[in-house]
């Protein structure tokens, strides 16, 4: 292929980050960094040091690396399972562990919103059963449950696609060499997977952090998130400026796990080689 | 003061609709006489009305919904986008006047005007002092809803909804505003109040409620007490009509009741006004005068069931609808009660930081 060829080959894509992301994110930073007025200042972003919206930042932080673990526990024995049944892409398991990504994100948090009320499903369940009904909906930890049911797969693929790539030759040298499951898991599969695990937490930590309808929905807007600060500053409060402000705050904690992929991408490379 | 729609579909769309204005794709663009761009709350007309206007006049309508006033805002400010027609609310309206974003209406061309009750024009008068920019489209009240089945007692006052009693069972409005209003009438204030101090006390009796509320919603109010979710709520009086039919629909035994609070509520209205830089203000001005057409407002109300100020067409309206004092209350039950005034960018951003404050407790 040659040079000019190439480059137009780029065009279509080119327009299209200008478009939707190098002007958007460009308009984000000129109201960020501006007053309602059009003048300079930092305000917007350091409001992020007033109490309200610092502990709604905390509160998300916190909130996102709970999630964050949970998927984690439930993601790496799930994918390592995947990996020994030597399933193939399209086998029977995957595929159901995917169908629901086909569906809308907020039907799914819907659903859950239906399931979990105090009239709902699994409470109706529960009381024909005569057992004690279940009263998490508005709480944070049905807040939880939805960034973790909602984020599941995004942990589980990349460690799965990862684990996938480890040569058998590699465990059965292990053994080979006396190392029992454990110490095989422990010192050869986990630190092999280091790369996939690294996407999967910054994939699930990132959009955890930042959601708003999850906490809307599940949380009955009782639990307040940076998410939610931001959202009601651009629905509510109509101060673009601040609500702009805030989202370079969030934009700082993507960088930094954007440098975190890139770290130990590299370091994954170099292993594999 | 519109609140019905899926307003989860709207955030979704809120990024789309922010990226369009903010690259200016989509308004500016084709303003021949032939088409009339209306921005209206989600689901707040019969959309069969605007079909037939587009039949009789040939006008092409360009329709697009937004979910809360202050969403509204900033899209017109920003001009991205631009609309002929617009159906804000009251101290919106009072804005938009004051920043001067608003075309007077040319009342000649809107001759149907004559078919609203002048006690409403002088409703409208609170933000709009002349009558010259708005007609207004619908009214109401704010007020209480509860589960008759679940509540025994005799539901008075905005303070049942600090009654123990009903933890869990309480739905409050997730919109400062109106959860402000409801302190704000509770403790004898202004709903137009900016005193710090007298906030201070709003703040510190919502945070007090806090515990008691099961959820602060917006449009899922109605859904959950149509389904027996919770037993009582704050909720506009347009959508009374609409949940209680849903019940009855559903066949469930409990009835739902709407009451105006006796420390008073907010009075709100929407009406239509024409932005400055309105493309085709005539189309706009026969869109006013064609929803006032008796008929028509009539057909609209029926759809929305938000109360119509039109006398005509409520002169159409069964017995039993008019003499609904829910929904058309008499000027005794609203003694007590305001319109929202504008409060300045500086008054807003005090209950922003408030409502912050207590949906971070």
């Amino acid at each position: 292929m040659n040079k000019d060829l190439r480059k137009i080959l780029a065009f279509p894509y080119i327009i299209w980050m200008i478009g939707f992301t190098i002007i958007p994110l460009s308009l984000i930073f000129i109201y960020g960094l501006t007053t309602r007025d059009g003048s300079f200042t930092f305000a917007n972003v350091l409001s992020i040091f007033t109490r309200d919206h610092f502990k709604a930042l905390m509160l998300s932080i916190a909130l996102s690396i709970i999630s964050t673990i949970i998927c984690l526990i439930m993601a790496f024995p799930l994918a390592l399972t995947l990996k020994g049944k030597k399933l193939n892409k399209g086998s029977l398991i995957v595929f159901i562990f995917i169908l629901p990504m086909w569906m809308n994100f907020l039907l799914r948090t819907l659903a859950w919103l239906s399931l979990l009320e105090k009239n709902g499903i699994i409470n109706t369940v529960l009381k024909f059963m005569h057992l004690p009904g279940l009263n998490i909906i508005n709480t944070p930890a049905a807040i939880i449950l939805g960034m973790v049911y909602n984020y599941l797969p995004f942990m589980v693929l990349p460690i799965y696609n990862v684990l996938e790539k480890i040569d058998d030759n590699t465990i059965n040298a292990a053994r080979d060499l006396g190392a029992n499951t454990l110490q095989t898991i422990i010192k050869v599969i986990i630190p092999l997977s280091i790369p996939g695990i690294v996407s999967g937490i910054t994939m699930v930590f990132v959009p955890a952090l930042t959601t708003f309808v999850i906490s809307n929905i599940l949380g009955g807007s009782k639990v307040l998130l940076i998410g939610n600060v931001i959202e009601q500053e651009f629905t509510k409060g109509s101060n673009w400026n601040l609500g702009s402000g805030l989202s370079l705050i969030m934009m700082i904690f993507i960088l930094i796990s954007m440098a975190f992929i890139a770290k130990y991408d590299k370091d994954g490379e170099g292993m594999s080689v | 003061m519109k609140r019905r729609f899926l307003s989860i579909m709207t955030i979704a769309g809120l990024l789309s609709v922010t990226a369009l204005s903010g690259c200016g794709n989509k308004g500016g663009a084709t303003g021949n006489a032939g088409e009339l761009y209306v921005y209206n709350w989600g689901e707040y007309i019969d959309e069969s009305v605007i079909e037939d206007f587009q039949k009789e006049t040939g006008i092409k309508v360009v329709y697009d919904m937004f979910e809360t006033n202050e969403e509204m805002y900033p899209i017109l400010e920003a001009g991205g986008v631009v609309y002929d027609v617009v159906c804000p609310s009251d101290y919106m309206i009072e804005k938009m006047i004051q920043n001067n974003m608003l075309a007077e209406i040319d009342f000649n061309n809107v001759p149907n005007i004559k078919n609203i009750d002048p006690k409403y024009m002088e409703v409208a008068k609170s933000f709009d002092p002349e009558n010259k920019y708005a007609a207004p489209y619908t009214w109401g009240t704010v007020g209480i809803l509860y589960n008759t089945s679940m509540i025994d007692d005799e539901i008075t006052s905005w303070g049942d909804l600090w009654n123990p009693k009903y933890q869990g069972n309480i739905l409050m409005q997730d919109s400062v505003r109106d959860a402000f209003m409801v302190g704000e009438k509770l403790l004898g204030y202004s709903i137009n109040t900016t005193d710090k101090a007298e906030l201070e006390k709003v703040k510190e009796k919502l945070i007090e409620q806090k515990p008691l509320v099961q959820a602060y919603v917006v449009d899922q109010v109605r859904d959950k007490m149509i389904g027996g979710e919770a037993a009582i709520g704050v909720i506009y009086s347009g959508e009374m009509l609409y949940v209680q039919n849903e019940v009855a629909k559903s066949g469930e035994d409990f009835e739902l009741k709407y009451v105006i609070p006796k420390e008073g509520t907010n009075v709100w209205m929407d009406a239509w006004v024409i932005p400055k830089n309105a493309k085709n203000k005539e189309n706009a001005e026969k869109w006013i005068d064609f929803l006032n057409r008796p008929e028509i407002a009539k057909k609209n109300f029926e759809y929305i069931t938000y109360p119509t100020p039109n006398k005509a067409a409520y002169d159409l309206l069964d017995k039993e609808l008019q003499e609904n004092t829910a929904l058309f209350p008499t000027d005794d039950m609203l003694k007590n009660s305001e319109v929202f005034k504008y409060l300045g960018d500086e008054g807003d951003g005090i209950y922003n930081d408030l409502w912050k404050e207590v949906k971070g407790k």
